[in-house]
């Protein structure tokens, strides 16, 4: 038993790296949809300022697994969880990268009251925040069933992104004035629901970690 | 999926009143490599002295169940068992080749075997020795004493006796535990060569190496064979606690 406590304790820190990286994450989207809502270019330049955090995160963490692969040479669930750590980095760093896209098309609005006009931004940036959050605590809590409800939580994003797309195209042909901007936040919104996407892969990794089964959602 | 080479069938087998081998019934594919892991004294080497009879020889052995080689029971009262240990050679621990040369080792086996003729001794030996990659290191010192080569040329020649009586399954005990990183890699690579054409089991202490060679691996405790499987499927995804807690170094 003793052979594991190092073992053991490289896990944990790993651990406590990737809930590091998962909260820095969540706040670049969290702020990022609070610039959305108070129009802050402010605070979009700082989400993509910040964006280099999360890439250098994700690195120390990449380095710190190909590290335990070698000299571990891990097996069976250690196995898993340390190669899933590999695959769910990429996502968060793709979430962190949206997060910036979006801080830049912030930056791009200057005007407009299409934000008021769509009622399906807002809850679906609602969804897509627990989603990314709860992704993340199932996979550093190793909670397969939150896994599961984030994986069922897909589909009501895809349903607002559905809604909203009939929405904006009725925006565009209606006011002139405000239809320009219409494309930035149907962007906003795709990047959204590559978020929510992300998330759900996050969800299939923890499913593959705790299983050994990798079940790929559509 | 290859078809099966050795099975047993419900093996149990006692020294006086240690039950040593429980139930064990496992299916060892043809022409694949086989990892036998677990603790010490778990039964993986009277597993392996189970199959070609070596077990025969300890007094006070009671065993129970059944092993085939192919279609044939190894327990028959007709089984001829040199001829059995001839289909079914081992190679153990420690490198034990005879004192005398290089030669004379390989040649051992078929002599016993009645072959007599120079020529086909010097063909035997030849190829066994290619076979077991060490042609190139002694061809010229064949009537050297064996016990003049390193520990792993002294290995690769007992893989060589072993193969001089062409057998169809080859045993091997911990055949790299005394060997240095080296001779351990030749061995093993020697291992991938050697599943062309035989069926071989290895018993292995070194979790990396069954991942590394094997197919198959089975994990053995008590006597007990707890879990058997690819070796992709039992290291990567155990399915039994045990296993997990073993091989993760949880307990042993
Ligand atoms: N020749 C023998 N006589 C009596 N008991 C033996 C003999 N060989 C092994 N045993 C016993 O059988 C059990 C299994 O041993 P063994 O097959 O050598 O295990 P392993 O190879 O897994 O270390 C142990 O309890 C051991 O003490
Ligand atoms: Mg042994």
């Amino acid at each position: 038993m003793t052979a594991r406590v190092t073992f053991d304790q490289e896990l944990e820190d790993l651990n406590d790296r990737l809930i590091k990286m998962g909260t820095t994450v969540e706040n670049a989207i969290d702020e990022s949809i609070a610039a959305l809502k108070n129009k802050d270019i402010e605070s979009a330049r700082g989400i993509i300022a910040n964006d280099r955090v999360v890439d250098e995160l994700e690195k120390q963490i990449e380095y710190k697994c190909l590290t335990l692969l070698l000299r571990q040479q891990p097996v069976a669930k250690d196995l898993r969880k340390i190669s899933t750590a590999l695959k769910i980095i990429t996502d968060m760093e793709r979430i962190g990268d949206h997060a910036a896209d979006i801080a830049e098309l912030i930056i791009e609005i200057t005007d407009g009251n299409v934000y008021e006009a769509t009622k399906h931004i807002l809850p679906m940036t609602e969804v897509v925040i627990t989603m990314v959050h709860d992704s993340i605590w199932a996979f550093t809590k190793d909670e397969l069933e939150l896994a599961h409800e984030v994986i069922a939580r897909d589909d009501i994003v895809d349903n607002l992104f559905a809604d909203l797309k009939l929405e904006l195209a009725e925006v565009i042909r209606s006011e002139k004035d405000t239809g320009k901007h219409a494309l930035d936040y149907l962007m906003i919104a795709k990047y959204l629901e590559r978020i929510a996407d992300h998330a759900v892969n996050i969800c299939e990794w923890v499913e593959f970690s705790q299983t050994g089964k990798h079940i790929v959602n559509k | 999926m290859s078809p099966t080479k050795i099975a047993t069938e419900n093996l149990n087998l006692f020294y006086g009143d240690n039950h040593a081998l429980k139930d064990v019934s496992v299916k060892i594919k043809e022409r694949q490599i086989t990892s036998l892991i677990g603790p010490s004294g778990c039964g993986k080497s009277t597993f392996l002295k189970t199959l070609n009879r070596l077990v025969d020889l300890i007094a006070d052995v009671k065993i129970t169940g059944k092993v085939f080689l192919g279609a044939d029971d190894i327990f028959h009262s007709q089984v001829d068992v040199t001829l059995l240990r001839s289909k079914i050679g081992m190679v153990f621990q420690s490198p034990n080749p005879f004192p005398m040369s290089i030669y004379d080792n390989i040649a051992y086996g078929p002599r016993i075997h009645g072959i007599k003729k120079r020529v086909q001794l010097d063909e035997i030996v030849e190829s066994s020795l290619k076979g077991a990659a060490i042609w190139d290191e002694v061809k010229d010192r064949l009537k050297k004493p064996a016990l003049s080569l390193s520990g792993g040329q002294q290995q690769r020649l007992c893989i060589a006796r072993t193969l001089a009586v062409k057998p169809e399954v080859i045993l091997m005990d911990e055949p790299t535990s005394a060997l240095d990183p080296i001779s351990t890699m030749k061995i093993e690579e020697l291992m991938s060569e050697l599943k062309r054409k035989h069926t071989v089991i290895i018993v292995t202490h070194s979790m990396q190496q069954a991942a590394r060679i094997s197919d198959f691996t089975a994990f053995f405790l008590n006597g007990v064979v707890v879990e058997y499987d690819t070796t992709e499927n039992l290291f990567a995804n155990p399915k039994d606690k045990r296993t997990e807690d073993y091989i993760t170094g949880r307990f042993g």
